[in-house]
């Protein structure tokens, strides 16, 4: 595509600027930030891949990788401020994943050992796995909150503290777990999965395209398991101190 | 150390006690004992400290300072698990797990991974005053009376040597008030349990009570034989009992 069809493709900003202008929605401003900030965070990112393959070098792949994890792990502490240290628990689960299943991918020779592949297989991880992080940690807070009562009843009944959180534990991992199955259901009826519309957009055999696809869905079911219940396993405990009592008890 | 000469061992004994939370007290300074075989009613307006207090008994929270020793050995020497099966406690909000009546009931047998027999459950639903086709209603569809009759049932499963009861009558009419006060009486007889019961119901404390403590500010204003409400020395507790009489 040249720069000349991309900035006809501008087109697609306009129309919406104009609406949100006519109809009063107060949106442009939002718009064109996201417009600007899209256009300079892809370009970037593009050429920093474009030197990364051409280097093709694994300390430059293993740098991106750890600011891809660093990035993940700032945005989804956010939502995990009631646990204690969330932010290496946080780093501890991407790693472990992005480790695990680079560990499988590269492996088995499930795709070839170079930066085009590791990159945006290990980018689509993390990626995951920081909303599978985020969705968990929402609902864990929640359920801790609003069923203290419970925790505190199997406590004075002589619980262990794993005891009395597991069920707050297992509703917040399934949770989590939920929409990256559901979705995996109805996956090519309704929408092709972005990374198989670029693929064939490429040009690549729509086959060729489906094979990935696959291999990104099995992945990302991995990630959501591994994801929830490590994060859940490590958050847990820092609840309560070494004498069983609640740390924000009342 | 010295105790007073009474031919009852303290079950609970505070001494210098202090709790807060965030550096707001909300236990100032408590020193006392509760007797074994005994039942030792505490008194005294929302807020006074009262459930801390209870809490601080089984462990679910430590003092800031002091000791609290149950049958003469430092609290921080029980294992967790053990000393709260030891001191039993009924919470004040009577909270449920989801699931039915039975499960509850069978809640402190699970968590040592053992199991309660429905017979069992049924003879625990009967001392409460309730029927037993209870057994399998969802706790969600209880009214709070009912809730506060299976938790003391709940609480009574583990067979603590000591019970902490935090307002368990709160919600009860009057002839289930009166059941319950039965049961806990019948309890502490036949198994010389020592029981320390929370409650707003002077008349409960006067007739229940062997001893009562009364409580205001986080602090223990004045404690003896329960027949002190008919009487008090101190003016605040005075106008607290004339308070709550009306
Ligand atoms: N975790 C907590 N955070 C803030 N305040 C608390 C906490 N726990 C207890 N308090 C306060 O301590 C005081 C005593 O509470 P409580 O022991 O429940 O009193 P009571 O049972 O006599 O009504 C109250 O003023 C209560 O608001
Ligand atoms: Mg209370």
């Amino acid at each position: 595509m040249s720069y000349l069809a991309l900035s006809i493709a501008l087109v697609f900003v306009l129309i919406p600027l104009f609406l949100s202008k006519t109809l009063h929605l107060g949106l442009e401003k939002d718009t064109l930030i996201a417009t600007i900030r899209s256009i300079i965070q892809l370009f970037a990112v593009g050429y920093i891949l474009q030197f990364i393959f051409e280097a093709d070098s694994p300390l430059y792949i293993l740098l991106m990788v750890m600011v891809m994890i660093g990035a993940a792990t700032l945005n989804a502490r956010k939502k995990g401020s009631v646990i204690k240290g969330i932010t290496w628990k946080v780093a501890v689960t991407l790693i472990f994943i992005e480790v695990l299943t680079q560990g499988i991918i590269l492996g088995f020779n499930i795709t070839p050992r170079s930066a085009q592949y590791i990159i945006p297989l290990s980018g689509m991880v993390i990626g995951n796995s920081m909303v599978l992080a985020i969705l968990f940690l929402n609902r864990f807070s929640a359920e801790i909150e609003s069923r203290q009562d419970e925790t505190e009843l199997i406590l004075s009944l002589g619980g262990t503290p794993k005891q009395a959180i597991n069920t707050q534990l297992i509703t917040s991992i399934k949770a989590s777990m939920i929409p990256t199955i559901e979705s995996q259901k109805t996956i090519g009826l309704v929408q092709l999965p972005g990374m198989m519309s670029g693929q064939i957009i490429g040009g690549a055999d729509p086959i060729q395209a489906v094979q990935f696809q696959l291999l990104i869905l099995f992945l990302l079911l991995t990630t959501a398991a591994v994801t929830s219940i490590m994060l859940g396993t490590l958050s847990y405990p820092s609840l309560f101190n070494q004498r069983m009592q609640m740390l924000r008890a009342r | 150390m010295k105790m007073m000469s009474l031919d009852h061992k303290p079950a609970v004994h505070f001494r210098d006690v202090h709790y807060s939370v965030d550096n707001q007290p909300i236990l100032k300074d408590i020193t006392g004992s509760f007797l074994e075989g005994k039942i030792t009613t505490l008194v005294g307006p929302s807020g006074a400290g009262k459930t801390t207090l209870l809490k601080l008994c089984n462990g679910l929270l430590s003092p800031d300072s002091g000791e609290i020793f149950i049958n003469e050995q430092n609290i921080d020497s029980y294992e967790p698990v053990q000393l709260r099966r030891y001191v039993g406690m009924a919470l004040q909000s009577a909270p449920m797990i989801s699931g039915s009546v039975l499960k509850n009931l069978a809640l402190p047998m699970v968590l040592q991974g053992k199991q309660l027999a429905e017979e069992e459950a049924r003879n625990l639903l009967t001392d409460v005053g309730l029927d037993a086709s209870f057994l399998h209603r969802n706790s969600k569809d209880l009214s709070g009376g009912q809730r506060q009759k299976v938790s003391i049932a709940r609480t009574l499963v583990n067979r603590p040597r000591v019970i902490l009861l935090d307002e368990i009558t709160s919600s009860l009419d009057l002839a289930s008030q009166k059941e319950i006060e039965a049961l806990i009486v019948k309890i502490n007889r036949k198994f010389n349990t020592t029981i320390i019961w929370i409650t707003h119901n002077l008349e409960q404390a006067l007739t229940i009570g062997a001893y009562t403590w009364v409580m205001m500010g986080g602090e223990v204003i004045e404690t003896g034989e329960s027949s002190l409400l008919k009487a008090p020395v101190n003016e605040k507790v005075k106008r607290f009992v004339k308070g709550e009489g009306q």
